[in-house]
């Protein structure tokens, strides 16, 4: 008895009547609005970030020294740049990232055993940045090089994933 | 203040304590082995965590070249800063463990069946929400300790087929964990996931009390509940047991200093790199299981099926008994040290006969590490659940809970591995030794 009592009470207030409905919807659609509101302002802010790296993406040339300054079979940290040049063994150089593409740990070069040894999964990478132990999933990411007046120019602003290695991501002398 | 008045205030005051608890509780609710208080003590170390934070806010400085300073200053000799900081980071590390024990409490007394379905799914989202915070606060002093992590952490994101990438470069900030990551991470430690906690928290206490308080057994018709008031009968159980936690914490924090590494320095990886301790079960997979399934999928259908649970019929414990009685209890334990010894069984195997050597094969590895795995996972549950209800006349629920048992014994395990055998380059390794 007091449940129907209840649901008519609820009726009244939730109300059939025209007024008390448009005036429900009205405040569900502002409601909505907002939320939408809030989230393109979230979205704002995102975006402007965004801009903000890319203008400082713009002066990412790093110069990483003469061409007579790296010898073949070699690995050269430039700590500028943060990436790695390595000199293969017909001359032609690289510019590989120092991140392991497993799980984000800085890689050094190991002189002695002549390769890259990730020190957090033990991932180990060849000379031109090929996996040589799992479990990085991935070679080194590379990043364009550009040799002008036997000045080696690196372009830093975008990493570049491959799956294996090829001759052509070796820039030489031409 | 006249006499009424007094009285009025007094009672404004215990009316508010009644609104979060009922006017009576049942007695058999009291007792302590039925909780062990896990949720009210989760809730102490979080208030706890709210004063502790609130209080450091005054001292750390949110940039990357100051939070470093920052924290260390809170060592001098004349500071509390430092013993305020531990109690933080000792409360945060006992909460995760007092909310998972809380969630295992939860599903082992039956409590997540009709009426107490929502408030699981919230505690769910809750337990979610502490990982988040304890997670987002690690970054914050900006040793050596948290760089590593955060980075190994975020990296792990990049795993998530599709969106990967995009949800690294969100909490990230950029491609690297760097000025715009600090920030981030405090935004979210400071304010998005207190508050959220808060609301949340809320609610979650609403709906215990909506459902009746605690869990308890079916009533017999011949012998009512006795019912004690909560005032004084619960409250003050709770304040001795929150109380006393605090003082546990307080004291824990003046003998053990937080952890506090070198500054961090994100040219040198240390040796080795590990994510925080209640993240190292996924990173003890991640070295064992294809990227994808370690991260994405294996995570995915154990939340699913936790937020599953208590909707599959016949497949929650009946209320109030631990483990659905003694014989229920026999099993939990068995499928609990079954998967302990299991786990530790296939991560040897898997380091030492398997793994020895090998390199990557993309195509071989997602199935020999994915999809195979996953396979036999979910056949061993399966084939387990089937067995336990035809050959030994268990319940589904019982068969269910074991499943659970072992899955949580797996993950710990996991994390057990992760924390103390695993040294330089990630090898095994005996920690006693």
């Amino acid at each position: 008895m007091r449940q129907v009592e209840k649901n008519r009470e609820r009726e009244k207030i939730q109300g059939n009547s025209g007024r008390r409905k448009f005036l429900n919807r009205l405040w569900t659609l502002l409601g909505a609005l907002a939320l939408v509101e809030c989230g393109w302002l979230g979205a704002s802010i995102f975006e402007s970030r965004k801009k903000r790296r890319q203008v400082r993406k713009k002066d990412t040339i790093i110069i990483a020294g003469s061409m007579d300054n790296f010898k073949p079979n070699t690995v050269t940290a430039i700590p500028q740049g943060q990436f790695y040049l390595a000199c293969l063994e017909d001359g032609s150089v690289m510019a590989m990232s120092r991140t392991c593409t497993h799980l984000g740990c800085s890689v050094p070069w190991d002189d002695e055993q002549q390769k890259f040894i990730c020190p957090c999964h033990g991932s180990t990478f060849s000379l031109t940045g090929e996996v040589l132990t799992a479990p990085a999933p991935r070679p080194l990411d590379t990043f364009p090089v550009r040799i002008e007046n036997k000045i080696i120019k690196v372009n830093i602003s975008q990493s570049l994933k491959r799956d294996r290695f090829e001759p052509s991501q070796a820039t030489r002398l031409s | 203040m006249n006499s009424q008045g007094k009285d009025k205030s007094r009672r404004s005051f215990s009316d508010f304590l009644v609104h979060i608890h009922p006017p009576t509780v049942p007695e058999e609710t009291l007792r302590f082995t039925l909780s062990w208080g896990l949720g009210g003590m989760s809730a102490m170390l979080i208030f706890l965590l709210f004063g502790s934070g609130i209080l450091q806010l005054l001292t750390y400085e949110p940039s990357v070249s100051g939070a470093y300073t920052s924290v260390m200053a809170m060592y001098t000799p004349q500071s509390l800063a430092g013993w305020i900081r531990n109690i933080h980071h000792w409360s945060a590390n006992l909460l995760v463990i007092f909310v998972v024990l809380h969630l295992m409490r939860v599903f082992l007394t039956g409590a997540i069946g009709p009426g107490r379905r929502l408030n699981w799914i919230i505690g769910l989202v809750l337990l979610f929400f502490v990982l988040c915070a304890n997670f987002s606060g690690y970054l914050l002093p900006w040793d050596q300790l948290a760089y590593w992590a955060v980075t190994i952490c975020t990296s792990m994101m990049a795993y998530f087929p599709g969106i990967g990438n995009w949800v690294m470069a969100l909490f990230r900030g950029g491609n690297e964990v760097g000025p715009a990551t600090l920030s981030n991470f405090y935004a979210l430690h400071i304010a998005f996931i207190p508050g959220s906690l808060l609301l949340l928290m809320i609610w979650h206490f609403w709906l215990v009390r909506r459902s009746g308080g605690l869990i308890r057994a079916t009533e017999k018709p011949d012998s009512p509940t006795k019912r004690v008031p909560s005032v004084p009968e619960l409250i003050v159980r709770e304040a001795a047991i929150g109380l006393s936690l605090v003082a546990v914490v307080l004291i824990i924090s003046v003998f053990l200093n937080a952890p506090l590494d070198e500054q961090a320095n994100p040219g040198l990886s240390p040796n080795p790199a590990k994510a925080p301790w209640y993240f190292l079960g996924f990173q003890e997979l991640l070295l064992h299981l294809h990227p994808v399934f370690a991260i994405c999928v294996f995570p995915v259908l154990a939340s699913l099926a936790l937020v599953c649970l208590p909707f599959w019929r016949g497949a929650v414990l009946p209320g109030g008994t631990w483990f659905g009685g003694q014989r229920g209890q026999a099993l939990a334990m068995w499928s609990f040290i079954g998967g302990i010894l299991i786990s530790f069984l296939l991560v040897f195997v898997d380091e030492n006969l398997l793994r020895a050597g090998k390199g990557v094969d993309g195509i071989a590895d997602i199935v020999s590490r994915g999809y195979l795995p996953l396979f036999i996972f979910m056949l061993v549950l399966a084939g387990g659940l089937q067995l336990l209800v035809l050959k030994f006349r268990f319940s589904r629920a019982h068969a269910v809970m074991a499943g659970m048992m072992f899955s949580f014994a797996v993950l710990a395990a996991m994390t057990i591995i992760g924390i103390w055998f695993r040294g330089q380059g990630m090898q095994l390794f005996w920690p006693w030794s």
